[in-house]
């Protein structure tokens, strides 16, 4: 681990960086599992965003197309129900990821009583303590102060936990962000802050709003390592998450990674990317597609088009479900409008 | 079949031009797929293929204006796996209705304080003292001390963070011995980083744990004031009442002496206006202890508001096992019939200074000692004013959308027949508070402007 710190970027601006010299292996079944949560997230997205289009969903609407690697990736070193994850307010796919009922996230998006929050939270506050995910928050870089404080019970109880915490490389400018690096470090907090670098913080590109655009550096003053990764290959997210994890359990402490992602969508829904050209995003997909190198990797393994059918068949049912389901699920109940605001004594 | 829907592209969106097709009959789409430009008079947007399928007919032609949003705008062959969604409208006609004269929603109009939920509903009442309790005389400042030990002792998921709580023994001495017993696992200084540790607080609390977070000073709490309502007040009901925050912020509140504008601030109204959060104001030594022990194993959050010029002074404290108040609960300091003198914190004090000096010209006053803000016990005010017919509110803080400002609100809502004069509000001046002695001196209420405004209202 030490090493990979102390390794120098290799990365110019945005382009991923080189692949860890040890190419990451995976056997069929896991890289089936890969593709099934990545079209999972991909298919849901993709509805909600026909939803919010229909007006069933409201407000702020972040979808995750084009990063399902990383949420992915990571997801592989976590301990469900032992470890915690914390994210921002592109969440879905972390929930998802997480393993969290894609009933109970549509619903919460569509607002009925049958989210995950009752329908009172919406796109960016879901919670599922059963999964260890700890929210969905709104303002930018609170979760980064939140999800170390998460770390900061793990080695309280010194139950070995580890707190996943998600942030983008906007959010990598909020002050708290390095508040909380200076703790993590300090005491040596068994975090795993995960740097989605998209590139574009809302519809300003990180060469905009950063002096220096290695995000995997930004705890360098703290003496907290990091590195970067290529965000578009579920194995090296995997496998640089694995490696963080391991160090945070025996006691090391905290460990940054940037992964070097991108989002085919816009900001939110209602955002028409005037930013960057419809050339980058074109060339993106076409060549950097993280659910095309699954199937790359698949096709290498062997699996067999009826394996990968049976998952896409799979998946669009869940998809269809969770659809209906959050349109049949009534609104929450007028009573519902003063409960939750306390917890009774 | 499926139809494709003219999208709404923002909340407010509710038509567009169909600018431009990237599809015609007889086309296969898949899933991400660009099969159409859609323009508002905001921006120019593409629309993706969600389902996969034929095109089996453009039903609304390239360039046309106007196209309301969820209006069949192309036909797609498909297996139908996928239900199309009903439309937003055809099930939010009813519930609107329904809603506007529902038994709670008036209920809640009605009581007033609109947090049902924590508008006791059993009579809160501080537990009784023995006669052979010995009442001990205690510091503040040791009152509350002795209430972090004690709670420590008893739940081993509270500790203590901030800054100098520690080593230093405290910045007011507040946290002395207990780094001595409790080890630096449970009594943490921070590097000066509120923001920081506030959040960190609030992430350990959702995480199970029961921090007291202590600040220096609570104009310094300012910084971290996104996490004490963004994240610890609202969480709760933004997750469906699935995730807690038991925590404790806590430090001293209020004017300082010749420390400028900055460093005096009384933050009661501010936290006081925040559903989700308790706040509490506690005047003496066996408040400040019983109310803090409440606050510590409350499951929700905390505010916990220490006057910065009371910790040294000395009140009695009885000695009994475990002695906890109840949170809500207002106490009348001191009974009168011609004028209800509300105030918490270190007004209560001039209060009843000023009530004394009052008798000496046969004015009695009624004194309240709010205690908690929020919830805020109107009964206790509203029974009082019922009886003296006349109301001064007395705060530290500023006057406008104040504590005073709900206290006379409330007054008028439950008891307006009652009052026989306007009611008055003592506050400090309305500007930043100045270093100059004589001008923090004009600046500040105390016991002469609440005389004043009695004067005024029983004239």
């Amino acid at each position: 681990m030490a090493k990979a710190a102390a390794q120098k970027p290799t990365t110019a601006k945005g382009k991923p960086p080189a692949k860890i010299p040890n190419t990451p292996q995976a056997t069929k079944d896991e890289l089936l599992e890969y593709y099934r949560q990545m079209v999972l997230i991909r298919r849901f997205e993709e509805r909600a965003g026909q939803l919010y289009g229909m007006g069933l969903i409201g407000g702020f609407c972040h979808l995750y197309i084009g990063q399902e690697a990383v949420a992915v990736g990571v997801q592989a070193s976590v301990k469900q129900g032992h470890d915690k994850i914390i994210t921002g307010y592109r969440d879905h796919g972390h929930m998802l990821a997480a393993g969290m009922d894609p009933n109970e996230v549509m619903a919460e998006l569509t607002g009925r009583i049958g989210g995950s929050s009752k329908g009172k939270g919406g796109s960016m506050h879901m919670f599922d303590v059963p999964t260890g995910f700890y929210g969905g928050h709104g303002i930018v870089g609170a979760q980064v102060a939140l999800g170390t404080g998460l770390a900061f019970a793990g080695k309280y109880r010194g139950d070995d936990s580890v707190s996943f915490v998600y942030f983008g490389d906007g959010a990598a400018n909020q002050g708290q962000v390095y508040e909380s690096f200076n703790m993590a470090q300090l005491w040596k907090l068994p975090a795993i802050y995960i740097i989605e670098n998209n590139q574009y913080a809302m519809g300003t590109s990180i060469e905009r709003s950063s002096s220096t655009t290695d995000l995997s550096q930004r705890g360098a003053s703290f003496g907290i390592p990091g590195e970067q990764i290529d965000g578009m290959d579920v194995l090296a997210v995997r496998d640089a998450v694995k490696r963080a994890v391991e160090r945070a359990r025996s006691g090391e402490g905290p460990y940054i990674l940037e992964v070097k992602t991108y989002r085919y969508r816009g900001h939110s829904m209602s955002d028409p990317a005037k930013y960057r050209a419809k050339e980058e995003v074109d060339e993106v997909k076409k060549t950097r597609d993280p659910i095309e190198h699954v199937k790359k990797l698949l096709a290498d393994a062997k699996a067999t088009e009826d394996e990968i059918k049976a998952i896409d068949a799979e998946i669009k049912a869940i998809v269809a479900e969770a659809v209906q389901f959050a349109q049949e699920s009534p609104e929450p109940d007028p009573s519902e409008l003063y409960t939750d605001v306390y917890v009774e004594a | 079949m499926t139809d494709i829907l003219m999208p709404a592209l923002s909340p407010t969106m509710e038509e567009g031009t169909l600018s431009k097709w990237h599809i015609k009959a007889g086309d296969t789409v898949s899933a991400g797929d660009v099969i159409a430009e859609i323009e508002t008079d905001k921006a120019t947007m593409e629309v993706e293929a969600v389902d996969e399928g034929e095109v089996l007919e453009i039903l609304v032609a390239e360039g046309s204006e106007g196209v309301k949003v969820n209006t069949p705008i192309a036909r797609l062959s498909g297996d139908d796996a996928a239900p199309a969604p009903k439309k937003a409208d055809a099930d939010k006609d009813e519930p609107k209705a329904e809603q506007a004269d529902s038994p709670e929603k008036e209920a809640a109009t009605t009581e007033g304080e609109g947090a049902a939920p924590v508008t006791p509903k059993v009579a809160l009442k501080d537990p009784e003292i023995p006669s052979d309790a010995r009442l001990v005389k205690t510091t503040i400042r040791d009152a509350l001390r002795d209430a972090m030990a004690e709670e420590m002792r008893r739940d081993d998921r509270v500790f203590l963070i901030g800054e100098e709580v520690a080593q230093y023994q405290g910045a007011y001495k507040v946290s002395r011995e207990l780094l001595q017993e409790f080890g630096d696992k449970r009594v943490v200084d921070t590097p000066i980083t509120e923001h920081g540790f506030a959040g960190l607080g609030v992430g350990a609390a959702m995480a199970g744990l029961k921090p007291i977070v202590e600040f220096m000073t609570w104009n310094f709490g300012m910084q971290a004031i996104d996490h004490i309502i963004n994240s610890a007040a609202k969480t709760l009901y933004m997750s469906g009442g699935q995730i807690r925050a038991p925590i404790v912020f806590r430090g001293p509140n209020g004017a300082a002496s010749r420390v400028g504008a900055q460093h005096s601030q009384d933050y009661s109204a501010w936290y006081a206006q925040v559903p989700g959060l308790k706040v509490i104001a506690p005047y003496d030594a066996a408040d400040a202890k019983g109310l803090l022990k409440a606050a510590i194993r409350d499951p929700n959050p905390v505010v916990f508001l220490e006057h910065e010029m009371m910790y040294g002074l000395e009140f009695d404290v009885p000695e009994v096992e475990d002695w906890v108040l109840p949170i809500g609960k207002a106490k009348v300091r001191r009974e009168g019939t011609d004028v209800t003198i509300t105030a918490h914190s270190r007004m209560v004090g001039f209060a009843l200074a000023a009530a004394e000096k009052l008798a000496e010209e046969g004015i009695e006053a009624e004194v309240i000692d709010l205690r908690t803000l929020r919830p805020l016990d109107h009964e206790t005010i509203v029974e009082s004013v019922k009886k003296t017919n006349r109301l001064v509110s007395a705060e530290e803080g500023w006057g406008p959308m104040g504590v005073g400002a709900e206290v006379v609100a409330r007054v008028i809502e439950h008891a307006f027949d009652y009052l026989d004069a306007p009611p008055l509000r003592v506050h400090q001046e309305d500007v930043p508070l100045p270093y100059a002695a004589n001008l923090e001196a004009l600046s500040l209420p105390g016991v002469d402007k609440i005389i004043k405004a009695v004067k005024a209202v029983t004239a």
